[in-house]
């Protein structure tokens, strides 16, 4: 899960930052790009201070992902519409699904000149394995751990073998079909051998094999990052302007005020404050469109009245009734959200609501809901408040206001939102099961596949798991789905599994997340990924 | 004098221990583990979570915490955020551009605020007068983020005035707006109690006597009114400078300042201790200074003000 | 002024009075009413039109803090819409179905529109009214009491007394107030109240009005009537009580009328900053204006009208500490 800037803290208010004034240097650096077609304009792009250091394992939040993105190479990588082609491997291929072998791209070097080979990544997952205090350690457990591999990681936790030079094999714990989709994902990005002998200095200034390198100017922390054209990159993405300024801005607000003005040429969210106005603000140049992010809340089976018995069943479905979603996302969110329609997202393939049973159970009905509600009355009277938790600091109560307002009307109860005064005070209380109410969640897709969130929140024992939700036929059915040859039959069994979470409904889903975003008129050729996050090489700006 | 001012520069190191202390142990008291933050909706395994509590120290208990951070400030190093960033660095960075920006409004204060209230305190009950309680009516009764939006809104993006955020290296023109914003609120104090003092003084012996003697009013105005006139004015602005400084964090956050006010939001919602720490003690420690010039600014203002042993 | 208290009686230190010659003006002339200093300054109130009106609002307000039922039977919190669904809905708001009711202008028993939420406008600033005047008082009597006290002591008897609380002061003064909230609003994070939200506010606020008390007690305490006092025997408490705090007290009235209104803002801000009451429960201005701030430019009424109640309550509330300023500063009164 990637902490998006919403989910994150710094949402409200945040880091401080200004343009650096070295930009300039940075355009002359441009200049020297040869490619033909390519623009040489440095585009400024809206940032964030990043939380962490620059080290692929242990960045999991937007700002730092964007820029590892920008500046290394994966194995695979995404385009737009969430497909994927290979980057820097040749092949990755598997006769089982358990046993795999990747083949790297020949004579691909790192930006300072030493060779990208199979020990680049092989060396990279091994270190960022065993390290627990790495953010993302979970994500080598999860995806390739061996049979047998620990959560303390370890040399052994993974079993991966080099073959030669540009070829090393991987084998899996259980056998998954979509395991190439996964490796575009920031984590299994490669590092040069310079990284091991200094990581720290290393996450100040990353030296990867993507179409970016650092400027000279570098990481200025808190004001900006500044990124030019790698030319040692052979792979597919190549960059198409004359580099990427990283500008930190304190607040959206502050960045979409620059955007209008032409200071900055793209930024990734427009702020809830202009969302009703910022198509007329931009013109042609305001995007709009769906994005891999479920919203949802959910509720601890242990939660009074919301256990997993026939009472709670009902009261869970009486509560999706007595939601009006399309109504909240039109009114609220000025239609910049689409109601959910079952627990994945609609860009992600595989996307059939259609097809699974006992969907309806999203429709706002609220005859429906009351009859529901009141049948769990007859096994135990209700009592007490409905209330939703949020943390305050991320925008969150315009919605969750709407939400229980929209269960109080339908269903006369008290309900209401639970501020938390920060991210942190939440998330300790749903980590200690200790939240005695309903809580947000959510959860931005790392790899275009619908394995990825069901696989984390709802599988017995997985790590976002925070209902506790435990359903053998799920377990059972997401497992022979990961293996599944096909998209179709995954798509079937998955939808089967689907099924499974609308009667128990461990998290009642709410909408699916958009790109609201824009960019500047000096630029050119922007669009924005399945990720929601624009695809910066693609980028022209004349200068 | 150079012993009131070396006893008042001892009595800072107390102040220093002891707000270090009681907003380590604010941060302490907040609920909340740091560490889940950083993994947003992710819930992480117990290893990991057990893993980055060593490694910011988290599992130790208070004292030694406590004690750990004051070791390290000692000797000169203000700690490291969970960031890995040095708070050293970051304070070097912020600090200049909120100082500057403080600067910028109390000259802005002082400028207006002062002469408003002393032409309001002369004319009293004029026009003048009047008007300057309903504009200052007007600003305070406003929020400080809602008189930050209009004045973002009407200067920056309708007038084209300024630009709606600070630019690259944060230079002077750019945060004028901002520290109108940040001026504007304490403008209403600064012109009410000149106000208040300058009728007060006026009307004292000394300055009838003044008048009586055949002054001017061009002199009696300076040298007998305004100057006894300032005592009052001169606290609040200086009890107002660490204000400025620390209530600047909505106004940097709406104006994009790269300031300590807005580092210091973006801490406290990290629970990063070390970095909330070091900057609510640098803000006390230039507080303390500040205090100290004011209370001898008073002996120049007010001659009967004598400071003794 | 301490002629009422009989027991007391300041011994003469210098040559008998002249029973003759200046005896008639010295008397005292019991016929006269009796009088001190805030007796005065409420005779000099009473013939004021700025008292009057400021009383007024502020009764006013205090009466729809207290009884805000009087004035709306809407409920501010419950019934709010988005949009209009059904047929009863639709009858009972008197337009058709489908209307969005969210950021409306006025239907007719909706005078002000409603918010975001659809919840009425009117009614929400009615019921706000306890709130936000409950933490501006609370605050301000906190403040003004804490600074008070501390800042008198610390002035008037100075030495290591004075060094010790200013020290205090500026230990409380330099953290930030939002740390401060956001540490006391989670520590008591599920039963957050008016009296939480004031003393997050108002426990870190007291040092600048100490200080002002403390700059106006230097001042005071080298006049002559307060050496006289000592002179004639009153110990220093009393003359503390009696004297120099009487005549040091007007800025920190003024300081305290404004400082109402900034106590009823900072609680906007805390709103603003996630950390203030939770808004489902307690109805704040503060809250509904933070709460509108992103339909600024699609329906400011959602905004303007809870600041202008905002701003009437602060505009009474410093309208009256200046009469009571000039009422308590006998000087302003003999020159008016």
């Amino acid at each position: 899960m990637r902490i998006t800037r919403i989910a994150a803290a710094a949402g409200g208010i945040a880091v401080a930052a200004a343009l650096v004034l070295s930009g300039c240097s940075s355009d002359n650096g441009g200049n020297n790009n040869g490619g033909g077609s390519a623009s040489t304009g440095v585009v400024n792009v809206a940032w964030g201070e990043p939380e962490n250091p620059l080290i692929p394992a242990n960045t999991n939040e937007v700002n730092g992902g964007q820029v590892l993105n920008n500046m290394f190479a994966g194995l695979v990588y995404y385009k737009a519409d969430g497909s994927w082609d290979y980057d820097a491997a040749e092949s990755i291929e598997s006769d089982d699904y358990i046993n795999w072998t990747i083949k790297l791209k020949a004579d691909q070097t790192f930006s300072d000149g030493t060779p990208v080979t199979a020990d680049s990544f092989v060396k990279a997952w091994q270190w960022a394995a065993s390290n627990p205090d790495l953010l993302n350690q979970w994500w080598f457990i999860d995806a390739i751990a061996f049979e047998g591999g620990t959560y303390d990681g370890g040399e052994d936790t993974l079993a991966l073998d080099v073959v030669d030079d540009t070829t090393f094999t991987v084998k899996l714990a259980q056998p998954r079909a979509d395991f190439p989709v996964a490796l575009g994902y920031t984590v299994f990005f490669p590092l040069p051998e310079s990284f091991f002998d200094d990581p720290d200095a290393f996450g100040d200034a990353p030296v990867g094999n993507g179409p970016y390198k650092l400027s000279e100017d570098g990481w200025v922390h808190g004001e900006s990052l500044n990124l030019v054209p790698n030319e040692s990159y052979t792979g597919p993405r190549k960059a198409q302007n004359g580099g990427l300024n990283f500008i930190v801005y304190a607040t959206q607000d502050a960045a979409y005020a620059d955007l209008l003005s032409d200071n900055v040429d793209v930024i990734d969210t427009v702020p809830t404050s202009a969302l009703e106005t910022y198509k007329d603000d931009l013109g042609d140049r305001a995007v709009e469109q769906g994005s891999a992010v479920f919203q949802s809340f959910t509720m601890n089976y242990n939660l009074e009245h919301f256990g997993n018995d026939d009472e709670g069943k009902l009261r869970r479905a009486a509560i999706s009734h007595a939601i009006n979603r399309a109504e909240i996302t039109d009114v609220i969110f000025q239609g910049t959200r689409q109601p959910a329609e079952d627990f994945t997202s609609p860009v992600i393939a595989g996307f059939d609501p259609e097809g699974i049973e006992g969907s309806d159970v999203m429709e706002y009905d609220v005859d429906k809901a009351k009859e529901l509600w009141a049948q769990a009355d007859t096994i135990n009277p209700w009592s007490g408040t409905f209330q939703l938790a949020y943390n305050a600091d991320g925008g969150h109560q315009e919605w969750v206001d709407a939400t229980v307002n929209s269960i109080k009307n339908a269903l006369g109860i008290d309900a209401v939102g639970l501020p938390y005064p920060d991210f942190a005070g939440l998330r300790t209380e749903v980590n200690d099961r200790t939240i005695k109410a309903a809580f947000r969640t959510g959860w931005q897709f790392d790899f275009p596949s619908q394995a990825n969130i069901l696989g984390a929140l709802y599988v017995t024992g997985a790590g976002s798991n925070d209902a506790d939700y435990s359903n053998a036929n799920f377990d059972k059915l997401f497992r022979e789905g990961l293996a599944a040859p096909t998209q179709e039959e995954q798509s079937e069994l998955f939808n089967e599994a689907q099924g499974q979470l609308f009667e128990d409904l461990p998290a009642i889903p709410l909408w699916y997340g958009s790109v609201t975003a824009g960019y500047s008129s000096l630029v050119d050729n922007v669009e924005y990924g399945w990720d929601s996050w624009p695809i910066l090489y693609n980028v022209t700006k004349s200068e | 004098m150079i012993w009131y001012i070396i006893r008042r520069l001892l009595q800072g190191i107390p102040v220093f221990f002891g707000s270090t202390f009681i907003i380590f142990s604010m941060v302490f008291a907040m609920p909340g583990n740091p560490v889940l933050r950083m993994f947003g909706d992710r819930t992480p395994s117990p290893e990991q979570i057990a893993a980055l509590e060593a490694k910011f120290h988290l599992d130790q208990p208070f004292l030694s915490r406590y004690f750990l951070y004051l070791g390290d400030v000692l000797q000169g190093n203000l700690g490291t955020t969970y960031a890995g960033q040095s708070v050293n660095e970051i304070l070097a960075r912020t600090f200049p551009t909120t100082l500057r920006l403080a600067l910028l409004a109390v000259v802005i204060q002082l400028g207006i605020g002062v002469l408003a209230g002393l032409i309001a305190g002369l004319r009293k009950g004029g026009v003048f007068d009047n008007a300057s309680l309903v504009i200052t009516l007007l600003i305070i009764s406003m929020p400080v983020f809602v008189f930050a939006f209009v004045a973002q809104w009407l200067f920056g993006i309708q007038l084209g005035w300024a630009r709606p955020t600070v630019g690259p290296g944060a230079p002077w023109s750019d945060l004028l707006l901002p520290a109108i914003v940040l001026a504007g609120l304490n403008l209403a104090y600064v012109l009410r109690l000149t106000r208040a003092s300058v009728i007060e003084t006026s009307q004292n012996d000394f300055v009838r006597m003044a008048y009586g003697k055949g002054l001017t009013r061009g002199r009696v105005i300076p040298v007998h009114i305004l100057r006894n006139s300032m005592i009052p004015v001169t606290t609040n602005i200086a009890a107002d400078f660490g204000i400025l400084i620390v209530g600047a964090t909505v106004t940097e956050g709406i104006f994009n300042v790269p300031g300590v006010g807005n580092e210091l939001f973006k801490a406290i919602n990290r629970h990063d201790t070390p970095e909330i720490v070091s900057i609510v003690t640098i803000l006390v420690i230039v507080y303390v200074l500040v205090n100290i010039a004011i209370d001898l600014l008073y002996g120049v203002l007010d001659p009967r003000i004598r400071y003794v042993k | 002024m301490s002629s009422k208290n009989p027991v007391r009686r300041a011994p003469r230190f210098v040559a008998e009075v002249d029973e003759g010659g200046l005896g008639a003006v010295d008397a005292v002339r019991v016929s006269d009413r009796k009088s001190n200093l805030w007796l005065d300054a409420w005779r000099d109130l009473r013939s004021r039109w700025m008292f009057w009106i400021s009383a007024v609002i502020i009764l006013f307000i205090v009466f729809v803090a207290i009884f805000p039922g009087v004035f709306t039977s809407v409920p501010p919190n419950d019934n709010c819409i988005l949009s209009v669904q059904t047929q009863a809905q639709a009858e009972e708001f008197g337009v058709p179905v489908g209307t969005r009711i969210s950021n409306h202008g006025p239907l007719p028993g909706h005078p002000l529109g409603f918010t975001k939420q659809g919840c009425d406008v009117f009614s929400r600033i009615v019921h706000g009214t306890g709130t936000s005047l409950s933490v501006g008082i609370i605050v301000t009597v906190l403040v003004a009491i804490m600074g008070i006290v501390l800042g008198a002591f610390a002035g008037y008897f100075g030495g290591w007394l004075d060094s010790f609380l200013m020290r205090i002061g500026d230990i409380f003064f330099a953290i930030p107030y939002i740390l401060a909230a956001v540490v006391i609003m989670s520590m008591f994070l599920h039963d957050r109240n008016i009296w939480i939200i004031s003393l997050a506010i108002g426990f870190f606020a007291w040092p600048s009005t100490a200080r002002i008390l403390r700059s106006e007690v230097l001042r005071v305490k080298q006049l002559d009537f307060v050496t006289a006092s000592e002179a004639i025997g009153l110990s220093k408490f009393r003359t503390m009580f009696t004297h120099v705090m009487p005549n040091s007290i007007a800025p920190v009235i003024i300081i305290s009328t404004v400082g109402l209104a900034g106590a009823i803002t900072a609680e906007a801000t805390l709103s603003f900053l996630g950390v203030g009451l939770p808004n489902n429960i307690f109805m704040s201005w503060g809250n509904d204006i933070s709460a509108a701030q992103t339909s600024l430019r699609t329906a400011p009424q959602t905004l303007i009208y809870p600041s202008i109640a905002l701003s009437l309550t602060v505009l009474a509330f410093i309208m009256l500490g200046e009469t009571v300023r000039d009422a308590l500063d006998p000087k302003a009164r003999a020159t008016r």
